[in-house]
């Protein structure tokens, strides 16, 4: 499970804060909010990437807040995926064993088990440019799946794919996430999106979490003005 | 892309095209100039004269050297002058373009007045790192006339390697080093070595700096530069234009390297 508390933290003049939230283990959570939130900000400090000015991040028990972004166990998978294009898709897999000394053969064999539940068997020769967006994310998920995460963060993982795409590639993340029984923040703008995977939810506004519990619950009772118009557009974008 | 409709040849089309047969042609003309002034046989007798073959392999040798340590410096310090902002930053920058805009003779006195300085008599006090009318002296003079291009293509190969990707393989388990060295590195690496190409073709050629501060005693410290210079300086065109010929054909492999390099390994990794 993840467990935040009093986390602060700048980037320029914008200032996020989560004064508490708690994801428990194996729990899909989609982080909702409208463009410049602090959504993207606040998965770059959870993984590390962004210095935090006070508060805790533990995760699995475990208190990463002052911990480097390759000892914190934190799957990433950022909105245009960030496949590595100088790689093709079987050395972008096996990145993370061979940065830990693993050979490449034996990383691939390895990571077969995973390669084979996200159906990239087939694509493991080709390279990060001729892939579609649907095979891009997945070899993306792939990749930080091999680091064998405590959390896996997701932003924005299929905004970029078509309507019948989008639908695929949730269910298989939710498939994923329910077998490997992983810790999970995805972070999106559609509350169709968020229906379709999410265990529980929150809304950022303005750089703070203002809300969190089950969709329909946040629904329901938003609150505030903010939240209630956030979520008030229904079925469409949060925008 | 779809190709814009309308006539093929227009204002724009025939006059940038001109000019670029205008060039093309001016710069051909030198070369037929030159190939026209001599011929096969006296190539082989210039180039068959031991201080033109001692001049060849001693600007092979020194110019391997500087790029050696072209290399060496340019991807560190492109790197940081890519990859970091603090105060002066900007400064840093001007400065270490400074040798591209320098006139050559200039950084040759320069390095003389150097090594009369305290510092610089102190360096030349320690036996094995004398420079000035030495072949060291020659490494020195190319590498402070070509660093700056390396850096320059070095920072730009940084720049168009996207950052988030080093960030992302920090997420991944890298160290930064690792990240560095499994994907800046890798991802930069055809515009570096097109800046080091570069860099060597220039050191070949540098001939100011040279005369003034290693002088060009035959069979010591002339290169193929300075050769040229000597001829020419007692009148033998001929000989002059037969090691001209060889920098010139040197010239033309490393420009084709170097368009290979910068334009169809440019995406090296697509398939």
């Amino acid at each position: 499970m993840i467990r935040i508390s009093g986390l602060a933290f700048r980037a320029g003049d914008f200032r996020v804060e989560v004064a508490s939230l708690a994801v428990e283990s194996s729990e899909y959570f989609v982080l909702l909010g409208p463009n410049g939130s602090g959504k993207t900000l606040l998965l770059s400090c959870l993984c590390g990437l962004a210095r935090a000015e006070r508060g805790t991040v533990i995760v699995g028990g475990r208190d990463v807040t002052g911990l480097e972004p390759r000892l914190r166990q934190i799957g990433y998978v950022p909105q245009d995926y960030g496949l590595f294009p100088h790689l093709d898709v079987a050395r972008n897999l096996t990145f993370a064993l061979r940065a830990r000394g693993v050979r490449h053969k034996e990383a691939l064999s390895r990571l077969g088990p995973l390669i084979d539940m996200l159906g990239l068997r087939g694509l493991l020769a080709h390279w990060p440019l001729t892939l579609s967006g649907g095979e891009r994310q997945k070899v993306a998920v792939a990749r930080a799946l091999a680091i064998e995460p405590a959390l896996l963060l997701l932003d924005e993982p299929v905004s970029a794919l078509d309507g019948p795409t989008r639908a695929e590639v949730l269910e298989q993340l939710h498939r994923v996430q329910r077998q490997l029984a992983l810790t999970t923040i995805h972070v999106c703008h559609s509350l169709d999106e968020a229906a379709a995977v999410a265990d529980r939810a929150g809304v950022m506004i303005g750089g703070r979490l203002v809300q969190a519990g089950r969709l329909e619950d946040l629904i329901a009772r938003p609150e505030g003005p903010e939240v209630a118009r956030l979520l008030r557009v229904g079925r469409g974008n949060v925008e | 892309m779809p190709a814009v409709a309308g006539p093929r040849i227009h204002r724009v089309s025939v006059i940038t095209i001109a000019a670029l047969a205008v060039f093309v042609a001016a710069v051909l003309a030198l070369v037929a100039a030159d190939l026209w002034f001599t011929d096969a046989d006296s190539m082989a007798e210039v180039l068959a004269k031991q201080e033109v073959r001692h001049a060849v392999r001693l600007s092979l040798a020194t110019s391997g050297a500087t790029l050696v340590l072209v290399v060496a410096f340019s991807i560190p310090v492109g790197y940081a002058l890519s990859r970091y902002r603090f105060p002066g930053s900007v400064v840093l920058d001007a400065i270490v373009d400074l040798p591209i805009v320098m006139p050559p003779v200039i950084v040759g006195i320069s390095l003389l007045v150097f090594f009369r300085t305290p510092v610089g008599r102190w360096i030349e006090s320690i036996e094995w790192l004398r420079f000035v009318y030495t072949v060291k002296g020659i490494v020195l003079c190319q590498f402070f006339m070509t660093a700056s291009l390396g850096i320059r293509a070095a920072k730009a190969a940084f720049d168009a390697a996207d950052r988030r990707l080093e960030h992302l393989a920090l997420t991944l388990g890298c160290t930064h080093w690792q990240a560095f060295r499994m994907v800046a590195l890798p991802m930069a690496r055809s515009g570096l070595a097109a800046g080091a190409v570069m860099a060597w073709a220039r050191a070949v050629g540098v001939f100011g700096p040279l005369l003034i501060f290693v002088g060009a005693v035959p069979m010591r410290t002339t290169v193929m530069s300075t050769v040229i210079y000597l001829e020419v300086s007692v009148g033998r065109i001929e000989p002059a234009l037969a090691v001209a010929m060889l920098l010139l054909a040197m010239a033309m492999v490393t420009l084709v390297l170097l368009h290979w390099l910068g334009s169809g390994r440019r995406q090296w990794w697509a398939p």
